[in-house]
């Protein structure tokens, strides 16, 4: 056998730190997200492009596994694996062998078997994707379990925070609503304090976990509390989990009368983000969600580009060049 | 009240352990001998009178272990647990006695199903079990089981464990009824309108991972309304599995006025925290949760001062497919029989947050004396229930190493210190290693 020469470390050129699976924003450094965002930059250019279709990731298998309805994030994955030549192939539970009892741990040793490189899963319970990672070789993405995250949710809301209304550091969001039940909110106040931005959590106490001021974020529960953001990012309030009986509210009617997210209630410039699907009239005035100050639109759209980077990034060994994006001017 | 196979009684001298009985006031390095299952001589160089000779030295010979809260799921599960591989399990984990809990498929809450486990056990169980009836019929809170006939047949006690008696009033009735039976009732304390669909304590850790909270208010509420009912009435009770710092104060309180009552705990709850579920591992999933680190420190306070008089493993076997899912679907519930004294050696003796001897007369006279049984001890004519111990060993929990038959262990891969090497039960000798 011949000798071994080993490089020294600063030669080689910069890797990025082995992150297999993508499945809480906890798991990300800040130079994780730089780097993320920095590449969805970049895809970015790649979809102004008349032929949107990029070669990089051909060859390559992304299984969606979709255990709960979804829209946007289904559909965003699979275009993004799609932007990027990737092979995929989208499981609902509906018309499945889940329909037939079968538990998550042999729908992962099935889908396994397929060797595919990346399985993206929603699923309604916390841990899900922790459990798929342990019984299958492929990269796991979360695309939101139970309460608990939604990783690719929040870096969308970032890249979208970062080119629309400037620097995350030292931004302040408010986050209003039912965060109780919301992943969305946990996975953001993880990515933006991460970011260096201040976040305030409105809403009605029962709807507040007990304790969460310990990710670092504040807590009011009074809707003028959001008068201070230069982000109001609404969450929708989940109808589809407040059990019977359990009086987190009175009534969506006094919900809204206190805190709905109305146009009398901001400021002019505040921008207002929502992770959809909205309820106008409950969460969000019909007004407010159509205003040009709202960036809803703007985030799914930002969905497609940070989903390619998160698909680039879990395949592709190489290093990303990270680049800090010039920031915009703060309208 | 305690069923087991009728056996051998055996013969046989320990050499040069140390002898270590809390309740005994005993602590010396000296010979034992056990004649016809009974303890007949301590000294130094006894004669071996032909028996089997055990080389203690630099071991520990203790009164075994009484484990007051065990799930041996039969009937109903004997995919998960019967009563040859519970009371293998047991006899492992340096137990001599098991109390065995009714919340089976059928619930024991009829003579008929009691009695056909008293005649399983005796030509089962590896050593002695006690069985405690229901307090409710199928456990439903709604009607009182027959319990002085439940009584007369040989329950140890009465518990609906695994759920609480919601209504107070029913409640009250049970206790009333104590006057008659005598035998224990052991309270699962849980408000279900405050824990409802919890999954985790409510704190910190659940408000960052999602989970639904189980808040420690839910336990504490029910232990000092079930405190002030047992002292409106007289009558004693005992409290399943704490988990609360509140309710540590709750009951240290109310006997300080007067109240007998007593409680236990596990050694789970004296060993992790929530911060423990981060992980998502099903095998941290239990009824009542993990709590907060001055839930913990309370409970081993109340350990070591007595308020908590009762180390009990609430060994809760699960089939494996059933804990394979993600946390939130999972069942709640842990095994301990053979981990209970190795965790709590290597966890809290061994870092100096409980003495050895506390440990040892709280996993075994202590337990005992709650259910009225009869506490073992090393005293020349008592019946010899023996636990030889070392302390230095150090193994690895492995899936494959159980005699449960389930592995829904907290400790798997961990390596303990601290070993059962023998377990002397009703004067014979059900485990060696």
């Amino acid at each position: 056998m011949g000798d071994i020469h080993v490089m020294r470390e600063e030669f080689l050129p910069p890797k990025p730190p082995p992150r297999r699976h993508l499945i809480s924003v906890g798991d990300l450094t800040r130079d994780d997200v730089e780097r993320l965002l920095a590449t969805a930059r970049s895809f970015s250019r790649s979809l102004e492009r008349e032929v949107k279709k990029l070669p990089t990731l051909r060859g390559y298998t992304v299984v969606n596994v979709f255990y709960e309805s979804s829209t946007r994030t289904s559909s965003s994955f699979e275009l993004a694996a799609k932007r990027l030549s990737a092979d995929t192939m989208s499981i609902k539970a509906a018309g499945s062998s889940v329909d037939k009892g079968e538990s998550l741990k042999d729908t992962a040793l099935t889908l396994g078997a397929y060797d595919p490189d990346v399985i993206v899963i929603r699923h309604p319970q916390i841990g899900a994707p922790q459990l798929v990672a342990r019984y299958t070789a492929a990269h796991i993405v979360n695309a939101g379990d139970g309460k608990h995250q939604h990783p690719t949710q929040a870096l969308l809301d970032l890249y979208t925070i970062r080119e629309h209304v400037g620097p995350l550091d030292g931004l302040h969001v408010a986050i209003v609503g039912d965060v109780l039940h919301s992943r969305v909110a946990r996975s953001n106040i993880q990515a933006l304090t991460l970011m260096g931005a201040t976040v305030t959590l409105v809403g009605p106490p029962p709807l507040i976990p007990r304790g969460i001021e310990a990710m670092g974020c504040e807590v009011s529960h009074e809707i003028g509390a959001i008068a201070a953001a230069d982000v109001v990012y609404v969450l929708r309030m989940q109808r589809e989990r407040m059990q019977e009986g359990a009086n987190y509210v009175p009534s969506l009617r006094e919900y809204t009368a206190r805190w709905g997210v109305t146009p009398e209630r901001l400021r002019p410039g505040q921008k207002v983000m929502h992770p959809g699907p909205m309820n106008r009239g409950v969460e969000i005035d019909p007004v407010v969600a159509d205003a040009a100050d709202a960036l809803i639109e703007t985030q799914v759209r930002a969905g497609l580009v940070v989903r390619m980077a998160v698909l680039y990034d879990l395949l592709t060994t190489g290093p990303v060049p990270v680049k800090t994006p010039e920031p915009l001017e703060v309208a | 009240m305690l069923f087991g196979k009728n056996g051998r009684k055996d013969d046989l001298v320990v050499r040069r352990a140390r002898v270590l009985d809390p309740t005994e006031g005993l602590d010396t390095v000296c010979d034992v001998r056990v004649d016809g299952g009974t303890i007949a001589e301590l000294g130094t160089s006894l004669d071996a009178n032909g028996h089997r000779v055990i080389d203690g030295a630099g071991l520990v010979l203790a009164p075994a272990f009484v484990d007051p809260h065990v799930h041996l799921r039969v009937p109903g599960r004997e995919d998960e647990e019967t009563l040859a591989s519970g009371t293998a399990a047991a006899a492992a984990g340096g137990y001599c006695v098991i109390l065995a809990m009714p919340n089976t498929d059928p619930v024991v809450d009829s003579a008929a199903v009691l009695g056909s486990l008293i005649e399983d056990a005796q030509s089962q169980a590896e050593i002695p079990v006690g069985f405690l009836a229901s307090i409710t019929r199928d456990q439903e809170g709604a009607e009182l089981t027959e319990m002085a006939e439940l009584a007369d047949q040989g329950a140890a006690g009465f518990t609906d464990d695994g759920r609480p008696v919601v209504a107070p009033g029913l409640m009250r009735r049970a206790l009333q009824y104590h006057r008659i039976t005598g035998r224990r009732l052991a309270l699962h304390c849980e408000e279900p309108t405050l824990s409802g669909s919890g999954q985790m304590h409510e704190g910190t850790v659940s408000a960052e991972l999602g989970f639904t909270g189980y808040p420690s208010v839910a336990e504490s509420l029910m232990v000092e309304r079930d405190l002030s009912l047992a002292a409106y009435e007289g009558q004693p009770l005992h409290l399943l599995h704490l988990s609360a710092r509140e309710s540590v104060a709750a009951l240290r309180s109310a006997q300080a006025e007067g109240v007998v009552a007593t409680g236990e705990v596990t050694p789970h709850h004296l060993c992790l925290t929530d911060e423990a579920v981060r992980t998502l591992d099903p095998n941290l999933k239990m009824n009542p949760p993990l709590r907060s680190e001055q839930d913990r420190a309370a409970l081993v306070e109340g350990l070591r001062d007595g308020t908590i008089g009762a180390v009990a493993t609430d060994h809760a076997p699960h089939a494996r497919h059933e804990k394979e899912v993600p946390f939130e679907a999972a069942p709640f519930g842990v095994t301990g029989l053979e981990t209970a004294f190795s965790a709590l050696y290597t966890n809290l003796v061994e870092p100096g947050q409980l003495p050895l001897e506390t440990l040892l007369e709280r996993m075994s006279a202590g337990p005992a004396r709650i259910y009225g049984l009869e506490p073992p001890r090393i005293a020349v004519g008592a019946p010899a229930n023996l636990v030889l111990l070392d302390t230095a060993a150090t193994w690895r929990v492995d899936e494959g190493g159980f005699r449960s038959r389930s592995a829904n262990s907290w400790l798997l891969g961990q390596t303990l210190e601290g070993r059962v090497r023998m377990t002397v039960a009703a004067g014979k000798v059900v485990y060696e290693a």
